[in-house]
């Protein structure tokens, strides 16, 4: 039985197609690797300065040198490459990276994302991510549909924003959503749910695509 | 450690404490030195780079992009003891570049609607909102060297990189711990990342 974070990264691993550039980020996003179709070849960015980070290290083969944006010990690709930070969000900010995947604590009718501070809670600070959403071409949230029973997805984000209408796309357990200028289409719905049970966990207005899906 | 005294800006190079020079850190904390303004990416973690400094409380001020992997931090920004000023990574690195190369600030889109706009100025560029982010320059400048000559030219390996050379070229005194020190014309002038022009000064013994 796969966990609800494998139902997410497994799906939205199909959303990464053969040349992509990508940037995952740290937990749940990461996992997308691990799930590429086929064929599918990406070059992983990280935001500390390469392109063409590999997977996670096993033990006793870690290169002290060599870590991804979240300190772990990574592998490179043949063909990889470091740099600095003001290249590498050069890299970020200036349209370079395809596709960046993140997690978020709140998305809104308008592809508004908060994912990075609560106030009084959570202050882990933005890091990376406000240049990310701001500069990668395609913007997929993945997340679980709901934080303990409540609707993450609202008609307006509550807590410190990230970025304001970056999001294309939202991926969960339960549905992928695209943001379109009209608002938040539902494209696809797992073999789990049903349209109610998503409109019932989800605080903003859904429309549901003629050519709705059922199954992932 | 002559250089750095109470109440100084300090940009120190790391990411997560990678490429943070640990001797200089260490340095910091034995001799007590404190009420720093401390600019850099992150806060390291706790006992490893940065974590060191705020562990010992010698941090008035830090200017950082992420505090996420040190709960330290956090809890002393929390009550009081430690005023953190967060600014996104991108922003950061841009702000630093611009300090070290005369330019007076940069024109980014990252934090457009966002706390981050609070007192910044905006311009509008053909149709496009833009931050004014300042430049930031500080008294001296702790970096990590891989492979350092006696005249200190500078080498990172691997992603030790990161915002070393950016703060290289912005501080009035630049300091390099290496971890191997070689004698000049060893390093090919090809691969150099950091002209020996901006460092001062160099200190052997990082691991």
């Amino acid at each position: 039985m796969a966990t609800i974070k494998e139902i997410i990264a497994k799906r939205a691993a199909r959303e990464l197609k053969d040349g992509d550039i990508v940037n995952l980020g740290i937990g749940l996003p990461t996992l997308l690797g691990n799930y590429l179709e086929e064929g599918v070849e990406i070059t992983l960015q990280a935001e500390n300065g390469i392109l063409g980070m590999g997977s996670l290290c096993e033990p006793g083969q870690e290169d002290k040198d060599i870590v991804n944006a979240g300190m772990q010990y990574v592998n490179i690709e043949k063909g990889a490459c470091f740099f600095d930070s003001a290249s590498s969000f050069g890299i970020i900010r200036g349209g370079h990276v395809d596709i960046t995947v993140l997690g978020a604590l709140e998305i809104d009718e308008t592809g508004t994302l908060a994912s990075h501070i609560i106030p009084g809670k959570m202050v882990s600070g933005m890091g990376g991510a406000m240049d990310l959403v701001v500069g990668a071409k395609k913007v997929i949230v993945v997340t679980t549909h709901t934080a303990k029973g409540a609707p993450k997805i609202l008609k307006k984000v509550r807590l410190p924003i990230t970025a304001v209408g970056k999001v294309d796309m939202i991926i969960t357990e339960l549905a992928v959503i695209e943001v379109t200028p009209k608002g938040l289409l539902l494209k696809e719905i797992s073999t789990d749910t049903t349209v109610e049970e998503v409109r019932n966990l989800t605080e903003a207005e859904l429309m549901v695509s003629e050519d709705l899906i059922v199954g992932f | 450690m002559g250089f750095i005294h109470d109440n100084m800006a300090l940009m120190i190079g790391g990411f997560m404490s990678i490429g943070t020079p640990e001797i200089l850190m260490d340095g910091i904390v034995e001799k007590g030195i404190g009420s720093l303004t401390v600019i850099a990416n992150d806060s390291g973690v706790p006992g490893k780079g940065i974590g060191k400094l705020v562990t010992a409380g010698v941090i008035k001020k830090l200017t950082a992009s992420h505090i996420g992997l040190n709960a330290e931090t956090g809890a002393k920004m929390n009550a009081g003891e430690l005023e953190v000023e967060l600014v996104p990574q991108g922003s950061l690195a841009e702000k630093i570049r611009s300090g070290g190369m005369g330019l007076g600030g940069v024109l980014t889109p990252t934090g457009i609607g966002t706390e981050v706009e609070t007192g910044k100025e905006k311009l509008t560029i053909q149709g496009k909102e833009y931050l004014l982010e300042l430049p930031l320059r500080a008294d001296i400048a702790l970096i990590r060297g891989s492979i350092v000559d006696k005249t200190g030219n500078v080498f990172y390996n691997g992603t030790t990189r990161n915002f070393n050379p950016l703060m290289a070229m912005a501080a009035d005194i630049v300091i390099v711990a290496a971890e191997k020190i070689v004698e000049v014309g060893e390093l090919d002038p090809n691969y150099i990342m950091t002209p020996a022009a901006m460092v001062d000064y160099i200190v052997g013994g990082e691991a």
